[in-house]
């Protein structure tokens, strides 16, 4: 409540669309930019500002409640209404934080990445793509968010394909991001044409209360809710769905892959719960169903198959792009188990899982960035090498097999708890199995990293090569956050609680204008 | 035979979805994919278009002469056009909100209209959908360039003696 | 293309035509089926089929890619510009309304609209010209007689 009287009137109240006008605004001017510096400077403010007002909606939203704004000051369900509360105000806090860390990290390594001509461009398709996710979150319209999953996809695709100057696969992993992308946004929007063929209206908060009254049990309700899951699924690399990843996430510029693997996948999980629990009603049969039999199992398979996967790669940034599909498996996992704690589970693993994986991609980056190192093998000494870095990822790999005193262990013992509460004991033996097998790809690579010598340049053993300070310290504030919110989830565990609270309500079944339907 | 003339319009839409489907699937040539992915997406644009058309339903645009007269007291001319066009916004209001097609025809009152909010809808995905298409393009054209070649099934081929053997062609 | 002259005169007789439409397109769209989408694409035809008919080259001197570039930007801007003015006025985001609060037709959102489809019409027209520059500029490896 103290930390309200800190932000000035006017954030509170058009901070939702501040959110995402101004990465939007600032994006096309930094597109113009001459200089790559003063492009920097630019979306680093952007991303310092996104955290402002992120944090002035998330304590509005905890100590007061839910923000509705008016787009254009046409009131919902007739005009576009933000919407943000307890469910999606961590997850802006968490894409903004994120981008502002990736962004201090961007200065050294897009020099190293990107041709010089395209550098202040890029910082623009970045913004852009950070206005698409904060909107994807922030708005309460089922077509807008279509909107913003193309807005942010459609700078995602670009973003990967400019790794070409390092890889050329990254092009063809740019183009079957594409196309995977595009089908799932389509299907996405097939499911809201049903829905709104269904209830005439956008609105999903509108949407939830005339699909309580009637239509629950109608053909087209069912098919839209087909449409939105197999969409989203695509979004959020559910496991048969997440042939695009390992690609886009190994060749895109190290900066974007994590911010890629800490955010995107995220926000489209976000609108998965928002969509099943909110729009949609728990209690209804077949969203329970496949809930328990299509989510949870799917989720369990993906945990297992990716997981082995990732202990086959050769590249690193693959490892962990497979690893990214497990780990999305336990977040899918808590949301199938539909309880409260096991919700609870899913959605700590899901702001837990940004902070890890964002930490270990930019390690990885930066063991690029120094000794061009892409490759398992080559990983050996680097514990001698690049002291510092190599600490920074084995904490966060840590975390992501789940230690005790780490978030990964927090999270993980929710969801054990949450599938020993429903009896799911094939769940619990799945999630100590894949993390065995976590403990066998991450090991490897910490093993080479730590009791393998350097390697030998002629008779000379490599030096001591650190990475630059900017890269260190994002990924340094992220490896210590894992550990902080390990040892004291208190924090943490509130913000998945007031989400999952909002999940518990269900949906709305207030009529938004007066008069119902 | 008499269920599938009534809904012609989900016939057509699922014969073109299911061929843009097909095609992106089964062609292994990068353009014809996209070719495929855009016959999909306007699969998915006539949908929408056709949800929107309500039956005896005229284009959702006020016509001003009816309400010039009864609406306003003292119409004069050079006022007129501009407190129509008002109106028209409020009217929009209404079918914008589209609670069933049935219940906006029913606050315009006056006549039938279709409902506009689809088309609008729509107009942003055609967007939408010629950005996703310069994007594939541009990169069918730098993978032409950096592969030589634009068939996916080639450039697999390419990447994998690539990890395999570490030749670069 | 200079055999052309069929083509090169009906061009130019059809090119300020179409960029006309385009206006008419435009400002129709304020209380009419219209808009600054429709009218950018028209426009931006207009351009491709200059580029197509006389070059690439007299193309783009006739419209720089730099102004182009500029153009995208200034768009966004102007929307954008638009829903910041309302902010400043104490509105919600593109509330068109404070624009002439005392109006009892809605003066307010004709001048909202104006102003947005204004800036529609400049980036989508840019946009467009910008993907066929940026498309055609690519040197062909093989010439037109070996195709």
């Amino acid at each position: 409540m103290e930390l309200l009287s800190y932000f000035p009137e006017w954030v509170l109240t058009h901070g939702p669309a501040l959110l995402v006008v101004l990465p939007l605004l600032v994006a096309v001017i930094t597109a113009l930019l001459p200089s790559e510096k003063i492009a920097w400077l630019a979306t680093i403010l952007t991303a310092a500002m996104s955290i402002f007002l992120s944090v002035g909606a998330l304590q509005y939203v905890l100590s007061v409640g839910p923000i509705n704004y008016a787009m254009g000051g046409w009131e919902p369900p007739l005009g576009i209404g933000y919407h943000i509360d307890g469910l999606n105000a961590p997850v802006l806090l968490l894409i903004s934080a994120v981008a502002f860390l990736c962004t201090l990290y961007a200065l050294p390594s897009v020099v190293a990445e990107v041709e010089p001509k395209k550098r202040a461009p890029f910082y623009a398709a970045f913004l852009v793509s950070l206005a698409g996710l904060l909107g994807i979150v922030a708005t309460g319209d089922a077509f807008n968010v279509f909107v913003f999953l193309e807005v942010s996809s459609i700078s995602t695709y670009v973003l990967v394909g400019m790794g070409a100057s390092r890889d050329r696969r990254a092009l063809a992993s740019a183009y079957n991001y594409l196309i995977m992308g595009s089908i799932g946004a389509t299907f996405f929007v097939i499911g809201i044409g049903f829905l709104y063929m269904q209830t005439g209206t956008l609105n999903m908060l509108d949407m939830a209360q005339i699909l309580q009254q009637n239509g629950a049990e109608s053909r087209v309700t069912k098919l839209g809710f087909a449409f939105v899951v197999i969409g989203l699924g695509l979004k959020l690399a559910m496991f048969p769905l997440h042939t695009w990843l390992p690609g886009a996430y190994a060749y895109a510029p190290s900066f974007f892959t994590a911010f890629l693997a800490a955010t995107a996948t995220k926000a489209a999980l976000y609108l998965l719960l928002r969509f099943v629990f909110t729009v949609f009603d728990v209690d209804w049969g077949y969203v329970a169903g496949s809930l328990t039999y299509l989510i949870a199992v799917l989720a369990v398979i993906g945990m297992l198959a990716a997981s082995l996967q990732a202990i086959f790669q050769k590249d690193i940034r693959r490892v962990l792009a497979y690893s990214s599909v497990a780990q999305v498996g336990y977040m899918l996992l808590g949301i199938g188990m539909a309880t409260t704690l096991g919700l609870t589970g899913g959605y700590l693993h899901l702001i837990n899982h940004a902070m890890i994986k964002g930490a270990l991609f930019l390690a990885v980056g930066a063991f690029w960035y120094r000794f061009g190192i892409t490759q398992v093998a080559d990983m050996r000494g680097l514990g001698k090498t690049m002291p510092w870095t190599t600490a920074g990822f084995t904490i966060a790999g840590l975390s992501l097999i789940g230690v005790p005193g780490t978030v990964g262990f927090v999270s993980k013992l929710t969801l054990v708890r949450a599938a020993a509460e429903n009896e799911w004991w094939w769940a619990v033996a799945m999630i100590a199995l894949t993390s065995i097998l976590a403990i066998i790809y991450l090991g490897r690579l910490i093993e080479c990293a730590y009791f393998h010598a350097p390697p030998k340049y002629g008779a000379v053993p490599a030096k001591r090569n650190e990475a630059p300070l900017m890269m260190l310290i994002p990924l340094w504030v992220l490896a210590i956050s894992a550990i902080v919110f390990g040892i004291n989830a208190e924090w943490t565990t509130s913000l998945a609680e007031a989400a999952v609270r909002v999940l518990d309500a269900g949906p709305n079944t207030m009529p938004l204008i007066k008069g119902g339907h | 035979m008499g269920f599938l003339l009534e809904h012609y319009n989900y016939a057509i839409v699922i014969v073109l979805m299911m061929t843009g489907l097909y095609v992106v699937f089964a062609s292994s040539n990068m353009i014809k994919k996209l070719v495929g992915l855009s016959v999909f997406q306007t699969s998915v644009f006539l949908l929408y278009i056709s949800i929107g058309k309500v039956a005896g339903g005229k284009p959702p645009i006020i016509e001003l002469k009816e309400h010039h007269g009864d609406d306003h007291g003292t119409p004069d001319a050079a006022h007129g056009a501009a407190a129509g066009a008002g109106h028209a916004d409020e009217s929009y209001e209404i079918l914008d909100g589209g609670h069933g097609v049935a219940e906006g025809a029913h606050g315009a009152a006056e006549a039938l209209y279709s409902n506009p909010l689809p088309h609008v809808l729509i107009l942003t995905a055609i967007v939408v959908g010629v950005a996703t298409l310069a994007i594939g393009l541009a990169l069918v054209v730098r993978t032409r360039e950096a592969y030589g070649t634009i068939d996916a099934y080639e450039i697999d081929e390419l990447d994998y003696q690539y990890n395999v053997e570490g030749i670069e062609t | 293309m200079n055999q052309h002259l069929i083509l090169r005169v009906v061009a130019k007789i059809l090119i300020p035509l179409i960029a006309l439409f385009a206006f008419y397109v435009q400002f129709h769209g304020d209380y009419g089926p219209g808009g600054g989408f429709q009218a950018g694409v028209i426009l931006a035809a207009a351009v491709v089929l200059y580029a197509l008919i006389f070059g690439l080259q007299a193309a783009k001197d006739a419209i720089p890619p730099s102004w182009v570039r500029i153009g995208m930007t200034t768009g966004v801007l102007l929307y954008g510009g638009t829903g910041v003015a309302t902010w400043f006025l104490g509105a919600n985001f593109l509330d068109y309304t404070i624009f002439a609060p005392e109006s009892t037709h809605s003066a307010g959102q004709h001048y909202g609209i104006l102003a947005v489809e204004l800036g529609v019409l400049c980036t989508v027209a840019s946009v467009m010209v910008g993907i066929f520059y940026a498309f055609g500029s690519r040197q062909p490896e093989l010439s037109d007689e070996d195709w």
